[in-house]
């Protein structure tokens, strides 16, 4: 059952919402009601941060909760003991998003088949390039049925997005500008310029805008050109502000 | 065998470029001129005269003659305590700073943990009337007030890092993430053979006038350009790459490189990266990284703030792999003392870096027709507080 493109085909013409939270953030075992409070508020798809000490690609909001949840003592084994139950939770789209070296030392075959055991649905490792996920890391995702993301930014030259488009499954996380995570207040006409670009190309893979979404403003842009959004730093925000997990959820949706 | 970089940007199974799709373009812009940039005639003669006439060099090869009865070998130094602003970092600074004017980039970022590839950058900075951003992190910039006031007044904007451990890692992420915010007109001035490639190969090149030198000054001292030992510490690895570059398929000339230990390497105050550490991925090259078994980074400790880094540039980590060079893990203690020994046989106080290096004259056993060049890397200027410190009530 391929949950993302079920996804994509029922909401032809719905916009997606992707949330994106740390796991073991804000509590060690937080993780599971996280994502059933997302789930329940009405959220399409959730990405699983898992944490890493030297997230290089994130912004200081999300490195701060990575922290926090090493620090609450999360690791990868307790991950997928946390997630062991998961899809008597939730039938939503399901999407780990790490770090190369946390994979590596976990054995990235072990974390397919784990992933695949507890029902994730794919990965986004944004420190995994194109080369090396084609040369090495493609056919062990495949043999397990994942779906792999990889991203385009307005610095990719379109050659390299169609090689992208090619090689990746699922979606395409478009990133909205150069800049690591975080979230921003409005976007630019240059950014709705690359937006369209990209949906002119008729791409074979669906895709969705991440980096700098957090209000109306910048999900309404992000959604114009794309498919739909994902939003990070500003849930994580909204779940170290609120009382509770699904007042995080609440808020961060009254604010769409 | 090779033990340079190899086309996809490996040395062996290590090396690679895993970084942000964000950076990809930038990456492959300076993949695909740096040789060609480095190679042509321009280049050469600019970087030559500026190393000549501004850096000092060719800095001496210098024979240490009561250092060598102690041995019982003959030891040379090769003396980048010479260079303007004290250390090696500055034949790098140099070559990367014409490298980005080349590719027409307009500011400059850098990251330090010590400060003296921040100090190198902010001289180069200056130099060429650019824009200098040095990432360090919060607890160096306390520890090293010296080359943060250095950098300052050299017109550098100075960013502690509160991120992580607030050391060398992390700010090396944040130089990354702001190269990631400013794709377009900004130039990463990695400070040593680490980073994505071709960043190691880069700074192994420019660096690579060590070697270069050794093996003229050694054919005028002794008859022959090549010595039985060549011996340099590593943190990151470029002057051991610089020391090494040239003789790296000559076999015959065996390569000594020390790490530091710290406290020891069966304690968990230590910085021995070849011997401790496990292959992984950190800021963009497979190497070997001090790491839980979970994989997040651990932070070493030494008493050198130039070689706690939890990684190892990826052409030392094969040269290791390969048996080419021998590795010495090389306690506090050890370089310590090695110090003090230099400084009272030769009249020269060298950084605590290089006196890792100096320690392994202690530690390994030599012939008495044995040549040996031993790489000084930088001068002791900016340890005086830790010395002072340690050998307190001694002198
Ligand atoms: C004097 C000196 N030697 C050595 C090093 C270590 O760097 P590398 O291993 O790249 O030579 C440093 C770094 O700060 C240094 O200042």
């Amino acid at each position: 059952m391929d949950r993302i493109k079920r996804l994509f085909d029922s909401k032809k013409n719905e916009k997606i919402l992707s949330v994106y939270f740390t796991a073991g953030f804000p509590k060690k075992d937080s993780t599971v009601d996280v994502i059933k409070a997302l789930s329940d508020g009405g959220v399409d798809m959730i990405e699983i941060g898992i944490p890493f000490s030297d997230p290089m690609a994130d912004g200081p909001v999300i490195q701060q909760s990575s922290q926090k949840a090493l620090d609450n003592g999360m690791t990868q084994n307790l991950l997928f003991e946390q997630l062991k139950d998961i899809r008597k939770v939730t039938d939503i789209p399901l999407i780990l998003m790490g770090y190369i070296n946390t994979a590596m030392q976990f054995g990235f075959e072990n974390l397919c088949k784990k992933a695949v055991e507890v029902g994730i649905d794919g990965f986004i490792i944004p420190d995994i390039p194109l080369e090396e996920y084609s040369s090495q890391y493609k056919p062990i995702v495949e043999k397990y049925g994942l779906k792999f993301i990889l991203l385009i930014t307005p610095e990719t030259p379109e050659e390299r997005i169609r090689k992208i488009d090619s090689a990746s499954s699922g979606f395409i996380y478009m990133v909205s500008s150069a800049s690591t995570t975080g979230a921003q207040n409005s976007f630019s006409e240059d950014k709705q310029r690359y937006f369209k670009k990209i949906a002119d190309m008729n791409l074979k893979n669906p895709t969705l805008v991440g980096f700098g979404v957090s209000n109306k403003a910048t999900f309404d842009a992000a959604c114009e050109h794309s498919r739909g959004a994902i939003i990070g730093s500003a849930f994580i925000r909204a779940l170290e502000e609120q009382p509770t997990v699904q007042d995080a959820v609440k808020s961060l949706i009254s604010k769409l | 065998m090779n033990y340079n970089v190899n086309e996809q940007g490996y040395y062996g199974e290590f090396g690679g470029a895993y970084v942000p799709e964000i950076l990809q373009k930038n990456v492959k812009e300076l993949r695909e001129n740096y040789l060609k940039i480095m190679q042509s005639p321009d280049f050469i003669a600019e970087i030559d005269q500026l190393l000549h006439d501004y850096a000092g060099r060719p800095t001496p090869l210098y024979f240490a003659k009561r250092l060598s009865e102690e041995v019982g070998a003959k030891v040379y130094l090769k003396r980048e305590d010479l260079c303007h602003t004290g250390a090696h970092k500055i034949n790098n600074a140099l070559g990367q700073i014409l490298l980005a004017r080349r590719m027409g980039k307009t500011r400059i970022v850098a990251e330090t943990g010590a400060g003296q590839h921040g100090v190198a950058t902010a001289t180069v900075c200056a130099l060429m009337n650019m824009e200098c951003v040095v990432y360090m992190g919060e607890t160096d910039v306390n520890r090293q007030f010296l080359n943060v006031q250095r950098m300052k007044m050299l017109g550098a904007k100075v960013v502690p890092v509160i991120s992580g451990n607030k050391t060398l890692k992390d700010a090396t992420n944040e130089a990354i993430r702001d190269w990631c915010c400013n794709p377009q007109n900004t130039f990463y001035i990695i400070g040593s053979v680490v980073g994505p490639h071709p960043y190691p190969d880069i700074v192994a090149k420019f660096q690579s006038v060590i070697s270069e030198e050794i093996k003229k000054q050694l054919k005028e001292k002794e008859g022959r350009e090549n010595p039985d030992y060549l011996i340099a510490c590593v943190g990151g690895g470029s002057n051991a790459a610089g020391t090494f570059y040239h003789y790296l398929q000559n076999e015959e000339v065996k390569l000594y490189e020390a790490e530091a230990a710290g406290l020891g390497i069966d304690t968990d105050m230590t910085a021995a990266t070849i011997h401790l550490g496990k292959e992984g991925v950190l800021h963009g090259s497979r190497t070997l990284i001090m790491q839980t078994p979970d994989g997040q980074i651990v932070e070493p400790y030494s008493i050198s703030a130039g070689l706690d880094y939890p990684g190892i540039g990826p052409m030392h980590a094969n040269l290791a792999r390969m048996g080419r060079a021998k590795v010495f893990a090389i306690t506090d203690k050890q370089a310590m003392d090695a110090a003090l020994r230099l400084t009272r046989l030769e009249g020269i106080i060298p950084a605590i870096e290089s006196s890792h290096a100096l320690a392994i004259l202690a530690e390994a056993k030599f012939k008495p027709s044995d040549v040996i060049v031993v790489t000084v890397s930088g001068r002791g200027d900016k340890d005086m507080n830790t010395y002072s410190k340690y050998f307190e009530g001694q002198f």
